[in-house]
């Protein structure tokens, strides 16, 4: 009997320890940043984990530390794409008071949340001191200033509003070139159709979000797309509802729609289907070799144009990094904003990643093929952002935005669809 | 020493786990559901049960409750009905019963995950000269009025997503109503017979009734698999409108649109939907204890 007892005790106090050291470890490990030695740690918050993106990080931490011996770089990198985990889990770091010191958000209206909490610093300091509001394209600095402030530096910029085309395909159908106009678009969509081929590929859900975003901008012009945005922003008016039948009209042309984007990209380089409306990264994704890539070749294999309607209008998106308040080694962080904002750093860091930088004083020559060619429209071209990528709509919205379209995907009720778009307008709080 | 104190002892960290991961979680969700929390970082304050009637005015909620109820009622009608019949045929003495048995309880191994991924591909939506999987199937026989839609059907998807689920738990069915038959005492049906019962008889007058507590645990097991399914529609579909699911619905509001609280309204929702299920059943199940 007795012998049983202390067996029990044995194993209840176990569970106990156990249990009280799961607890414990949470706490040190949050804690660690307060130690003597390292104070001068400097923490980065990241989602660039994939290839190409963490070997940009990589070419930024070895600037980074080449010019502040006395800081060492902490890479609190958090895998998974578009930065859904990354982002569940700086939310409870924030809301618990313990930010890391600088962390990766996409730059515009999905930064709002944390902006109107109070957890983020004003850059402006920075912008002044570097000059920064120079070297960034006027229209980038305007579309990302909140309140007269500005909350983080883009490192990056990706293109949403690109055409991707199989120049074979097209040849069979009889269409000259990629179109100009939606009505273009629609025409050559009906000529495709006539072959066999599939006229549009299409994936998930979101990537129907993502080709919503360029017809309403191919049929609306830059002006009255990026008022949407705005106060004063009318979604019941007929040029909507107008963006919205083209929208319906396009979508009748799409093919099965595919897994994701990949496979939908896929169809446009494999030759069969025409057209593929998606962000530039596609183009990486294309040219790379084999197991990360599709080793296609550019001009012969594929080709690419502004989405329909919307040439001179560069669509884009952006990584940015930022100062949340409280940051336990604020100077390192600023330290670490710096490399990101410079053009050194900038340069080392994009062409591996396959995007372009955010300043105008870009290094032309690192960048080749399509990455020249989107350097270019970027320095000329008039701007307005992404909705499914976090420019314009806050999280919030965007998510209306997306079962809306959802809906519609069901339905097919152009009307509806226009009255979820005011509603999760009025409903956003942006 | 009080002879209960090593026993609570030994039962006392799984009692702290459960009531903190299990009821204080619990409480906690509730606690969100009743706030107006309706971003990460703020605090939120109680705002009562509005959330739970607000949802009510969301379409996709309506819709998401929908395709719940069409998936329920196809997934457990039809891994009721197979299973029974997979039972039956056994119980009726199939040569080689052992291996069938285990055919028949290997997908049961399978996470819901893999069958999705494996699904996703049979249940491709390409039809014509395009067509994969069990589309492609039936071409090749001849069949090509069969091919249809699957999960992406706007009707019926939600029946073809049942499937998959199907396949998995209806061998744990069969195995559940295969003991239900054998404890069914092999005199009962000899009486039957004696008292001028056919086979068919037998089975209506006899067997059925047994089963009814075998039956009315594969209910409750199916049910609540059921309404919390997540992992079968995500690996087959993803987050897309057209097969949501309230649990879907949850995982959105929490982490894309980033909005606590009506994660937590829909959570809450789950959790009763299933204590529908489960409660009436652990009041049933205490009653009978005791009556024996």
């Amino acid at each position: 009997m007795r012998r049983r007892w202390i067996t029990a005790a044995a194993i209840g106090l176990a569970g106990m320890l156990a249990l009280a050291a799961c607890g414990g470890g949470g706490d040190s490990s949050g804690d660690g940043g307060q130690g003597g030695a390292a104070r001068k740690r400097v923490e980065v918050f990241s989602w660039w984990t994939g290839p190409g993106e963490a070997d940009g990080l990589k070419a930024m931490r070895q600037i980074f530390e080449r010019q502040n011996p006395n800081y060492t770089f902490f890479d609190a990198a958090v895998a998974g794409g578009s930065g859904d985990q990354a982002r569940a889990l700086l939310a409870s770091k924030l809301q618990a008071n313990q930010p890391p010191d600088t962390f990766q958000g996409h730059a515009g209206a999905e930064l709002q949340g944390y902006i109107k909490a109070g957890k983020l610093e004003p850059l402006d300091f920075l912008y002044d001191e570097l000059k920064l509001r120079e070297v960034f394209p006027e229209q980038l600095v305007e579309q990302i200033t909140v309140d007269d402030h500005i909350y983080s530096v883009p490192v990056n910029i990706h293109r949403s509003n690109v055409l991707w085309y199989n120049p074979g395909v097209l040849k069979e159908a009889g269409v000259s070139g990629p179109p100009k106009t939606i009505e273009e678009f629609i025409g050559a969509l009906e000529k495709v159709k006539q072959t066999g081929k599939i006229p549009l590929s299409i994936g998930s859900q979101w990537t129907q979000v993502h080709l919503l975003e360029s017809v309403l901008l191919g049929t609306l012009g830059t002006e009255r797309y990026n008022a949407l945005w705005t106060a004063s922003a009318d979604w019941s008016s007929s040029d909507i509802t107008k963006a919205l039948e083209n929208f319906k009209t396009i979508m009748s042309y799409a093919g099965t729609p595919q897994e994701d984007w990949q496979p939908a990209a896929k169809q446009v380089a494999d030759g069969e289907a025409a057209f593929n409306v998606m962000g530039d990264w596609v183009y990486g994704y294309f040219v790379n070799p084999p197991d990360g890539g599709l080793g296609k070749t550019a001009k012969q294999d594929f080709d690419w144009a502004p989405a329909p309607g919307t040439d001179g209008t560069f669509m884009w998106l952006s990584d940015s990094f930022t100062l949340p308040k409280g940051a336990p080694n604020r100077d390192g962080a600023i330290a670490w904003l710096k490399v990101a904002a410079s053009k050194e750093g900038q340069d080392a860091f994009n062409p591996l990643k396959g995007s372009i930088p955010a300043r105008k004083d870009a290094d032309k020559s690192l960048y080749k093929d399509y990455l020249a060619y989107s350097l270019e429209q970027w320095a000329s071209n008039r701007l307005a952002g992404s909705i499914q990528h976090g420019v314009v709509a806050n999280d919030a919205w965007r998510s209306a935005i997306n079962d809306a379209v959802g809906l519609f995907l069901q339905d097919q009720d152009v009307a509806k669809l226009q009255q979820a778009l005011v509603d999760a307008a009025k409903n956003s709080g942006q | 020493m009080p002879r209960w104190l090593p026993g609570l002892l030994l039962v006392s960290p799984s009692i702290v786990a459960i009531a903190v991961f299990v009821y204080g979680m619990l409480g906690w969700n509730f606690k969100v559901a009743l706030s107006d929390q309706h971003d990460e970082v703020s605090e939120g304050s109680f705002v009562g049960l509005e959330n739970f009637i607000n949802i009510w005015q969301e379409t996709r909620w309506i819709l998401s409750v929908q395709h719940a109820i069409v998936f329920t009622v196809v997934f457990v009608g039809g891994a009721l009905v197979l299973g029974w019949f997979l039972a039956f045929l056994m119980e009726k003495g199939i040569k080689g019963e052992g291996g069938f048995r285990a055919i028949y309880l290997f997908p049961m191994a399978i996470s819901f995950i893999a069958t999705g991924v494996v699904w996703r591909w049979l249940m491709n939506s390409a039809t014509g000269e395009r067509a994969v999987g069990l589309n492609a199937l039936f071409r090749f026989l001849g069949l090509d009025f069969l091919q249809w839609q699957w999960f992406r059907d706007p009707d019926w998807g939600m029946a073809a997503m049942a499937i998959p689920a199907i396949w998995q738990m209806s061998g744990y069915v069969m195995a559940l109503f295969l003991a239900g038959f054998r404890g069914v005492p092999e005199e009962l049906r000899e009486a039957a017979r004696v008292d001028g019962c056919n086979e068919w008889q037998v089975y209506r007058w006899v067997i059925l009734p047994h089963l009814r507590p075998v039956t009315l645990a594969a209910l409750i097991i199916l049910g609540h698999i059921s309404l919390k399914v997540f992992d079968l529609i995500v690996s087959v579909s993803g987050k897309q409108i057209i097969t949501d699911v309230p649990a879907i619905f949850m995982w959105t509001a929490v982490y894309d649109a980033h909005d606590p609280a009506k994660g937590a309204t829909i959570a809450g929702y789950i959790v009763l939907s299933v204590a529908i299920f489960v409660v009436p059943y652990l009041i049933w199940n205490a009653r009978r204890e005791k009556r024996k």
